[in-house]
């Protein structure tokens, strides 16, 4: 059980961001989590609504995670093939020599945020 | 008021990542070979790596750096066998994170000097779970279970035998007192792991010993090259 001390790192990394862009307030932040990884969903939310408390920017901001299921690629046959945690076997040729492409991922993937009004600012988003 | 969308982009565990990439290159600077030993509590982490540095102690200089939630006892075991011994007290967390290993490095570092060590083992807490995820900078991860634990531990806690390049089955000689199915337990490795060695051990009583110490001898060397 170490997503507390994932999800702090994360409320620093997105405080910070949300700073340096001039945000009002966070709406969601989004991350990514391969299924490789010993994250647990429910855990990860409970951090998230214990630590987003600790800044007036994250207080009221939503959680968003997207699961990554793992990939590998065959270094045998070349095959790319999706697979669960417990299988990692090449499927068409039985190879054990194979590379995984994803599945192992913890990424903060972005925010979204409110931000003041800037009538010059007419950028296209 | 305007809604946009920020791009990040960056790992949850980029501190620690950036640490352990600096502690990889100190341990390739002074040649230093680092093994992180994983299991649950119990399983023979400390007798494996006192049994490990027996065989290959006229060879190599060996340190242990120790992680437990509290207590020193393991490194006091450890320096009463002649090892070089930094003790880490988590204080509840439960593994070990790059930050402690750059603390304890500088330790043996100070006390021994890392040109007099050629291997350290990393003894992480016993825990199948939290360590997976935290590199820390070490050239090789050993997972060790017990045969009393029983041959169900992989399917249960597949990250970490997914995750180590060694696989080590402690406590052999006592195998005809427990129903441990070494079928089952291998059927479930050849998917979740196939290709990391096994070895089949008793850390106190040296069964396998030598060959798991070869073997080991072996990665030692390659990565000096």
């Amino acid at each position: 059980m170490h997503e507390l001390g994932l999800m702090s790192g994360v409320v620093d990394t997105v405080v910070a961001s949300a700073r340096h862009a001039g945000a009002d307030r966070v709406i969601s932040v989004r991350l990514r989590i391969g299924d490789m990884t010993e994250v647990m969903d429910e855990a990860l939310h409970f951090a998230w609504e214990v630590l987003r408390d600790e800044d007036p920017l994250t207080k009221d901001a939503e959680l968003e995670v997207d699961y990554v299921r793992p990939r590998s690629l065959c270094l045998a046959c070349g095959n790319e093939f999706e697979h669960d945690r417990f299988h990692l076997r090449c499927p068409d040729c039985g190879s054990a020599e194979t590379s995984l492409l994803s599945g192992r991922e913890l990424d903060i993937v972005g925010i979204d945020i409110e931000t003041p009004d800037d009538p010059e600012d007419d950028t296209p988003r | 008021m305007a809604e946009k969308t920020v791009s990040i982009e960056t790992s949850m565990l980029s501190r620690n990542e950036r640490l352990a990439a600096g502690l990889r290159e100190r341990f390739r600077a002074h040649q230093v070979y680092v093994v992180n030993v994983l299991s649950s509590p119990g399983s023979g982490k400390t007798s494996t790596i006192l049994a490990t540095n027996e065989r290959l102690r006229d060879r190599y200089r060996c340190a242990v750096i120790e992680g437990d939630i509290a207590s020193d006892v393991d490194a006091v075991t450890m320096k009463e066998a002649g090892l070089p011994a930094v003790q880490i007290n988590t204080g509840g967390l439960c593994h070990l994170e790059g930050n402690m290993i750059g603390q304890a490095v500088d330790a043996l570092e100070a006390g021994v000097g890392l040109e007099n060590i050629d291997v350290i083992f990393i003894e992480n807490v016993g825990n199948l779970v939290c360590p997976v995820d935290f590199d820390l900078g070490e050239n090789l991860a050993v997972m060790i279970l017990s045969v009393p634990e029983g041959d169900d531990k992989p399917v249960k806690y597949p990250g970490i035998f997914q995750h180590a390049g060694a696989l080590l089955l402690n406590k052999v000689d006592v195998a005809p007192a427990f129903d441990f199915d070494m079928g089952a337990y291998n059927g479930t490795l050849d998917d979740l792991n196939p290709t990391a060695p096994r070895f089949s051990i008793s850390a106190t009583k040296g069964q396998g010993m030598d060959e798991w110490c070869a073997w080991l001898a072996d990665q030692i060397e390659a990565a000096r090259v």
